[in-house]
């Protein structure tokens, strides 16, 4: 192993995977929130819809499109201040955060508001008939019924998180970007390079898997 | 009872307005099942959701038993409509949700008890025959079970008032008569009242007692429905009366009669409210002398007791033959001689 990997500390190895997936997890996790809130402020006050509101929907619909248009690597840049002032620096795996979560929640938000989109009209209609407030219609219907097509969207989004965290790395935000890129590029450790590509790649194997299985298990059409 | 008065619903577009319902009134008894029948594009989709405000009327008011549905506050109305169930052509059922936790959503609406629920929704599994799928998916059931689980889920909040939208348009004919024999098993066990709405006139003559027909957002026929089926008046009616008994010239003309039988007396019997459920050919045929051959028949069941005509061939001693006609007279059963051999 020592002679295959020559540069490579196991140690700062184990620390980069580490902090790749506490970045990923926790930016996953803002991402949800952010992006579901998003996703259904869009569809809810869509044309026809039950919050139907010209203002809202523009509003909504404008940051999303705004901030999927901007790339990753400049949005970094463009809220480098916002990150100093809440973390103090533009340094390390939390910091990173905020980014991570702009970047992703507009792209997510797409995704859950086509999946809701898909929803049956009829069986919202069902709901209304019965008496169901529009918070029942929400969580028990547009959520559960669009369920599979949120969790494959997680998916794709946790994948496409993964590749941001590596991005985020090239500015010292750590993880195995980070160690890819100073460690390995810089230094023309290509060792190092290639370690982190397979478990870059690995992980993502694993999310894949995860959102398949779980959508698979709940899909129930 | 429901009272419906001077409904109008418009639809604006930029262009032009759609009468969809136009100036509409009608009254419905309790318990009864009222047929609303009128082709794609006449307004009775629109009409029936004006009944629970899925569509909000342009003027015109609508009460069910004493209260003024059409003007209830937002939250007002969320409760009223639980006691005015809905049945969709499409189901419109939750896939992500067994049997038995789709019939409980409305119950999970209303604030039922998890043990209430738990007893309700077996009652009405029960009661719509599906006892043994309550942990199946929608997608595992069939069209006809589905629809099922529709009627289920309407009951279960105890409704006063059942709408069925084209309750039975996405199903075989076979399929359909199992749910309109469950529609009227509910209609006299619960004594609910149903309004119903299709493009079928089998369904009409089936399950109703009365029916309203629908053209162009109005009313062009009412009544009962065997009135409406002996003596249909309008165009839009016989049109829908010819798709169950066939049209007129579909019935043997008295020339084609005379032509081909040679032999003895052909009778139409002609059948209205024919309730008594009597063997009346049989009898003819046991009491008298005489021979029965039956040439042509077109009689339909309806809630009010049969309907049609029924032509024979009687052939015998001529006295046998008016004694036999005398006897069927004696019966709510008309008779009629159009040709003798």
């Amino acid at each position: 192993m020592a002679n295959l990997f020559p540069n490579i500390d196991w140690m700062d190895l184990l620390l980069a995977t580490g902090e790749t997936l506490y970045m990923t997890l926790v930016a996953l996790v803002g991402t949800l929130v952010l992006g579901t809130v998003l996703g259904l402020l869009i569809y809810l006050s869509a044309p026809g819809n039950l919050w139907e509101n010209k203002i809202v929907y523009l509003i909504t619909a404008g940051f999303v499109n705004i901030f999927r248009a901007i790339p990753f690597i400049i949005l970094i840049f463009l809220i480098l201040p916002l990150t100093v002032l809440l973390f103090g620096t533009f340094r390390g795996p939390t910091a990173a955060l905020p980014a991570l979560i702009l970047g992703s929640a507009p792209f997510y938000g797409r995704l859950v508001e086509i999946a809701l989109r898909e929803v049956d009209h009829g069986v919202i209609e069902a709901a209304k008939a019965m008496g169901a407030k529009t918070s029942t219609i929400i969580f028990k219907v547009l959520l559960k019924e669009s369920m599979p097509a949120l969790v494959s969207g997680l998916t794709v989004t946790a994948i496409a998180l993964i590749g941001y965290t590596a991005v985020a790395g090239s500015i010292g935000a750590g993880g195995l970007g980070d160690y890819a890129y100073f460690y390995g590029f810089t230094r023309r450790d290509m060792d190092i390079v290639y370690v982190c590509t397979l478990l870059i790649v690995f992980i993502v194997f694993i999310f894949q898997f995860i959102g398949d299985v779980i959508t698979k298990k709940i899909d129930k059409r | 009872m429901i009272v419906i008065d001077q409904l109008s619903k418009i639809f604006k577009t930029n262009e032009h307005e759609l009468k969809a319902v136009d100036d509409l009134s009608l009254s419905i008894e309790k318990g009864e099942i009222f047929g609303v029948i009128g082709y794609s594009g006449a307004g009775k989709s629109t009409f029936i959701r004006l009944i629970n405000r899925l569509e909000e009327p342009t003027s015109g008011t609508v009460e069910i038993e004493g209260q003024n549905i059409t003007g209830l506050a937002r939250h007002d109305l969320r409760v009223k409509r639980q006691e005015i169930g809905m049945i969709f052509q499409h189901f419109n059922l939750l896939w992500s949700r067994t049997v038995e936790e789709n019939i409980a959503f409305p119950l999970e609406i209303a604030g039922t008890s998890k043990a209430n629920i738990k007893v309700r929704v077996q009652e009405l599994i029960d009661l719509v025959g599906l006892t043994g799928k309550e942990k199946n998916y929608p997608s595992q059931l069939s069209g006809g079970q589905k629809q099922r689980v529709g009627i289920a889920r309407a009951l279960a909040n105890k409704p006063k008032v059942l709408l069925c939208d084209e309750a039975t348009s996405a199903l075989d004919p076979e399929t359909t008569d199992s749910i309109l024999a469950l529609l009227v098993d509910i209609n006299e066990k619960l004594g609910l009242t149903i309004i119903l709405i299709t493009h079928e006139m089998h369904v009409i003559q089936k399950i109703c007692h009365n029916v309203a027909v629908m053209e162009a957002g109005r009313i062009v026929e009412q009544g009962n429905v065997l009135e409406v089926f002996t003596h249909p008046k309008k165009p839009v009616t016989k049109k829908f009366v010819e798709q169950v008994m066939g049209k007129p010239n579909d019935e043997l003309t008295d020339d084609l009669l005379i032509e081909h039988i040679s032999d003895g007396h052909v009778l139409k019997l002609t059948f209205v409210k024919e309730t008594a459920n009597q063997a009346i050919i049989s009898e003819v045929a046991k009491h008298y002398d005489v021979d029965i051959n039956i040439i042509q028949g077109n009689i339909k069941q309806t809630q009010e007791g049969a309907y049609g005509s029924l032509y024979l061939q009687m052939t015998g001693d001529l006295s046998a033959v008016e004694q036999a006609m005398q006897f069927i007279r004696s019966t709510s059963v008309d008779v009629e001689v159009i040709a003798h051999g």
